[in-house]
């Protein structure tokens, strides 16, 4: 499969919102060890807003707008630092995206390059400071290594390369977040941030392995 | 934990639907929103807009009203409002002379707040921001824009508001906003924590017997853990830190705020301040005036701060005048 037609995507947009929602108690345990304790209740509470929105909204004229709809949702309903990071996740590469109907790897990987070059702007996070970016930086780089694959190849790369990220936040201290006032002692703990990054691509890699 | 709320998901905008409907003499709603405005304030002036996490009432909520902010913006429990809550409320108040957010320096009502500030520009509304970090125990002095915002907001609001209703424009408000800011430092000290209402686990752990010197309103880690000690040596290791920070010298004149988190009585409170007037008084400074309340809180979190405000004559003009709202008021001081 090389292209994603508006309600294929519109279905695996649904589908990272239930694998995240479902990913709650996790999310919360992973960050209750060195953070506030609040980012699977919040994120789960961003992904069943957009889920509601994405419903609501139906059906959409462009993909762009199915992007935007989900950014939207999680940033008016999560506040905080994830719901602006998670949120521009979804709209960061929209920027200068004419409007589309069908969604090919390549876009995909721009738009993703497009959202993370907004979300170090806004957040002003690098890879190592035990963010979502140490787990979003490398899912880029690895779709941007694979022009023109198919979605189940670019995706399971996607997945893996966050996969890898995330278990490398274990080494790092913390630069944000409540975790950074705790210094080593954050090393050996995962960031939720980044486990979230995770689930999502592999929620997007479960979908195209399966359609 | 036994918290008298229905479902955890909604305290924030059930808090709010009491508050205002009680207060409704004073406050509007902005649609269905988790914000409101002060319905007498002053037109054709610089509107004050403050806001942040929810769970530290009475900030932000008590300090709208005459004399104060014109609006609040409240987020979920300890989160930042969302840029979109923000905006509506900017432009709920926004009378063509700009506006002022005021704000704790916290990462998510940084980013928030300044992606407000972009929707309101494509909406026409001037805006600037003063972000608030009077938390000396949080960062070294070097660093002090990364330091957090806590108990030392009251002060920064009040003032602020005050040149607003004294009818200075944007820049000068903002200017003396910068001033009661920079010259404001607190240090808190926790004895047990607070929680997140719908959460069992407590936002921090500390020991029966154990206190933290510096620890943040959300259990962020402070500068040393000791045993528990009586109110003298508490209070004694706080003055001294504020006294290095603050470079406090005999003849400065200042204003003193000793401020409970939640669980920590009047009693206890007058206590601290007891001890503290000694120091106050062996140092020669001018004590102008004392408030001694719960002003900025964590829910049931025990322990509390100690702020104090450098004055010179232009701040203490706008501390001065009077001020009210149902969780904050004062007349207007000689």
């Amino acid at each position: 499969m090389k292209e994603l037609n508006l309600q294929q995507t519109m279905d695996m947009l649904m589908e990272v919102c239930r694998a995240v929602i479902q990913s709650k108690q996790l999310l919360t345990e992973v960050d209750s060890s060195i953070g506030d304790g609040d980012h699977g209740i919040g994120m789960a509470g961003g992904m069943e807003k957009a889920k509601a929105a994405l419903a609501e909204g139906a059906p959409f004229a462009d993909i762009n707008t199915l992007f935007k709809t989900t950014g939207m949702a999680m940033i008016n309903t999560m506040g905080g630092a994830s719901g602006i990071i998670f949120g521009s996740m979804f709209l960061g590469g929209l920027k200068g995206l004419e409007p589309i109907t069908v969604l090919d790897g390549n876009t995909f990987t721009r738009m993703m390059r497009g959202a993370l070059s907004a979300i170090k702007a806004r957040g002003k996070a690098e890879m190592g400071d035990k963010t979502m970016v140490d787990a979003l930086e490398p899912a880029v780089l690895a779709m941007e290594k694979l022009p023109d694959a198919d979605w189940v190849t670019l995706m399971r790369a996607a997945a893996d390369a966050a996969k890898t990220g995330v278990e490398n936040t274990k080494l790092f201290v913390a630069k944000f977040g409540k975790a950074q006032y705790l210094g080593e002692r954050a090393i050996g703990f995962q960031d939720a941030g980044a486990t979230s990054v995770f689930i999502i691509f592999n929620a997007m890699y479960e979908f195209v392995r399966s359609h | 934990m036994k918290k008298i709320i229905n479902d955890g998901q909604n305290v924030v905008a059930e808090m709010l639907s009491g508050y205002l409907t009680a207060y409704s003499r004073y406050y509007e709603r902005v649609g269905d929103s988790n914000a409101f405005t002060y319905k007498n304030r002053r037109k054709h002036k610089v509107s004050i807009v403050i806001g942040g996490g929810s769970g530290h009432e009475p900030l932000f909520i008590g300090f709208v009203g005459k004399g104060l902010a014109d609006a609040a913006a409240c987020g979920n429990i300890f989160a930042s409002p969302n840029p979109e809550l923000i905006m509506n409320t900017a432009q709920a108040v926004d009378e063509g002379c700009g506006v002022l957010f005021l704000y704790g320096c916290y990462a998510g009502d940084n980013m928030n707040f300044d992606m407000a500030e972009e929707l309101c520009a494509l909406e026409d509304i001037q805006t600037a921001h003063v972000r608030i970090w009077d938390d000396c125990a949080s960062a070294p002095k070097e660093r002090k824009e990364t330091r957090r915002g806590i108990a030392g907001d009251v002060y920064v609001i009040k003032v602020a508001a005050a040149a607003a209703d004294a009818g200075y424009p944007l820049d000068e408000v903002v200017r003396i906003a910068e001033k009661a800011r920079d010259n404001i430092n607190t240090i808190g000290l926790a004895t047990s924590p607070g929680s997140i209402p719908g959460l069992d686990k407590p936002t921090f752990e500390l020991g029966a017997d154990e206190i933290e010197f510096g620890m943040g309103l959300h259990g962020e880690p402070g500068i040393e853990r000791t045993k528990m000690q009586p109110a003298a040596q508490l209070v004694n290791r706080m003055y001294d830190e504020l006294k290095k920070e603050m470079l406090l010298q005999a003849g400065q004149q200042i204003a003193v705020l000793v401020n409970g988190l939640g669980s920590t009585t009047l009693l206890e409170l007058n206590i601290v301040y007891h001890e503290l007037a000694k120091h106050l008084t062996a140092d020669g400074l001018d004590v102008h005036d004392v408030e001694i309340n719960q002003f900025c809180t964590c829910q049931e979190m025990g322990g509390f701060s100690i702020t104090i405000l450098k004055l010179d004559e232009e701040l203490k003009r706008f501390y001065d005048t009077a001020c009210y709202s149902p969780y904050y008021a004062r007349e207007a001081l000689a």
